[in-house]
């Protein structure tokens, strides 16, 4: 059940342009799963107008995480919250990503591209504590793109880094050190978000190979539960294609279901 | 006790808050955050005869206190409705009114006629102004001939009142909304969305995929109420107003212009609840001003 509620801030980290709030909820932690979203009012005036959208980064207990950058007013806006204020939110919102047990997810590849590791922390969670063996590519421009990967470590999660300038870790894109790394070892199932061109290229590499994947598609919204149409992508579903909700029936799409978007320029 | 109900003559509302057509699904997305029954009414998406793909995307871009927004009526058609989600509104106390659109004036007639097989539907709201499915926003509420012709055809042909929605894209929205009014129109609402683009200052492009939308929001608030305040001086049948109205107050400068009711729309998007928020806002502000009905609020601006 989607529920609309004031959530009280606990705790919040920073690093630059990046933001990890901790959100006093027990309904929405309850029920949340990896890969769902909560919408949330960066401001109480009329500008901006809507709210945003947040994957759900981890529950702990009554708690929920999000993690964002701040990248425009409404991020910015958020970013200046302190502890013990309270945020808008609804949710849990969304279908999120495939993660119920069973024997295709035993070696699993979960790629993150800057924010859009985000939902990869809850989704690893989950998929550890039911046996699988879990290897996270987190990949950024460069070093202060990173900054969640000594919670990634304190966890014991396997973890691939990349900048694009080399100034941690590989130098280039998650996606050739993901090609490297499937080398060694071919994964039973892939999970990703990112940048479109990531999850494009991975897809293709999906498929390629014939391994299931599931990607987080993020979009501008509206509303985020279904009422305005303005979110839609276009998705494959019965072998149809036409213009689908990602607020409703994403964020997650299997790697079969999505039509990329054409490269630009 | 204050009384909120008011009467349109064809419909009594038990208070003058609607929800708007395209922010507010079919109704029942909103169960998780409000008593529906709680509402004067509410307008469901708009119905084509059948299933309707909309615009390519991005379709919303924000702007200062603004949505633009360039849809383009995606949604399911008039048959599936009927059949799966109107049997679901039943057990709600409220007004529900469908809003109807078409490619051409036969379509309108024809979704009419389907719906007017249907129970369960107080009247029809006629969607004439939808500035995101012909190009360069042409519609029929552009032209007060046009509008006269299909409102005409629509009133002729169904059984049910009538509430032609207007476009602001007009050089004179009084002459249209009196076409309305004479093609037998039982009501007018106003005003649709404005349209209008953003540009992609990086790319160059525009923002939306569709060019130009549908400008919303409280950036329109004060426009949408003039030209309500010049409707409603001058024809005789029941305005609703609608345009940015996000609180209680601004619910009751749309009153007191002469509009009987209004239409909450872009408001459902930022707080589910709105609705029934600036209801709860309309009824302290009666007990504060010792209003006992507040249809004395209706029209009651002075100069």
């Amino acid at each position: 059940m989607i529920k609309h509620s004031q959530a009280r801030i606990t705790h919040k980290e920073t690093w630059e342009d990046y933001f990890l709030f901790s959100l006093e909820s027990p309904i929405i932690a309850s029920q949340a799963q990896p890969g769902q979203f909560i919408m949330v009012r960066t401001s109480l005036n009329s500008n901006p107008l809507l709210r945003r959208p947040f994957s759900i980064h981890s529950k702990e207990g009554k708690n929920i995480e999000i993690f964002f950058q701040k990248s425009g007013l409404g991020t910015s806006l958020l970013s200046q919250k302190k502890p013990n204020e309270f945020l808008d939110i609804i949710g849990p919102l969304g279908k999120g990503f495939n993660s119920e047990s069973d024997l295709n997810r035993k070696d699993v590849a979960l790629i993150g591209g800057g924010r859009g590791i985000a939902p990869i922390y809850f989704l690893a969670q989950k998929l550890r504590s039911q046996g699988a063996s879990v290897r996270v590519f987190y990949g950024g421009k460069t070093l202060s793109d990173l900054p969640l990967r000594e919670k990634f470590e304190k966890a014991g999660i396997k973890l691939f880094c990349s900048t694009d300038d080399g100034s941690l870790s590989f130098k280039g894109f998650i996606t050739d050190l993901f090609e490297i790394e499937i080398g060694k070892l071919l994964p039973t199932y892939i999970y990703a978000c990112g940048p479109e061109l990531m999850m494009k290229k991975l897809a293709k590499t999906a498929l390629d190979k014939k391994i299931p994947a599931e990607f987080s598609l993020e979009s501008v919204m509206g509303c985020g539960f279904g009422v305005c149409w303005g979110c839609v992508r276009k998705i494959v579903k019965d072998g149809e294609a036409g213009w689908h909700k990602i607020c409703e029936e994403g964020p997650v799409f299997k790697a079969e279901e999505i039509i990329w978007q054409e490269e630009e320029k | 006790m204050t009384d909120l109900s008011v009467d349109l003559g064809f419909l009594k509302l038990k208070n003058p808050v609607i929800a708007a057509s395209g922010t507010f699904g079919y109704g029942l997305e909103f169960t998780p955050f409000i008593d529906l029954n709680k509402l004067g009414g509410f307008v469901v998406k708009g119905l084509y005869s059948s299933p309707k793909q909309g615009n390519p995307p991005p379709r919303l871009v924000e702007t200062a206190s603004g949505l633009l927004n360039s849809i383009g009526l995606q949604g399911i058609g008039v048959k599936e409705f009927s059949e799966k989600i109107l049997p679901q509104l039943e057990i709600f106390q409220t007004a529900i009114i469908a809003n109807i659109c078409g490619e051409n004036e036969e379509e309108y007639a024809f979704v009419a006629n389907y719906l007017d097989k249907q129970e369960g539907i107080s009247a029809y709201e006629l969607n004439i102004s939808c500035p995101n499915v012909k190009k360069q926003g042409f519609c029929p509420a552009l032209d007060p001939e046009t509008t006269y012709s299909v409102v005409r055809l629509v009133k002729e042909s169904s059984s049910r009142p009538i509430i032609t929605k207007l476009s602001p894209n007009v050089k004179d929205i009084v002459e249209i909304a009196v076409s309305a009014q004479e093609a037998g129109s039982d009501a007018v609402s106003l005003v649709n969305t404005f349209l209008a683009m953003a540009i992609d200052t990086e790319t160059g492009k525009p923002v939306l995929g569709n060019v130009f939308g549908g400008l919303s929001g409280p950036a329109i608030k004060p426009i949408a109420l003039r030209m309500v305040y010049q409707v409603a001086s001058h024809i005789k049948i029941p305005v609703i107003g609608i345009g940015g109205i996000l609180s209680g107050k601004d619910a009751l400068e749309f009153l007191m212009v002469g509009a009987k009711a209004v239409e909450v729309g872009t408001a459902n998007f930022i707080d589910p609840t709105s609705t029934v928020k600036i209801i709860e806002e309309l009824k302290e502000y009666c007990q504060v001003k010792g209003i006992e009905n507040i249809e004395e609020v209706i029209g009651s601006l002075t100069l």
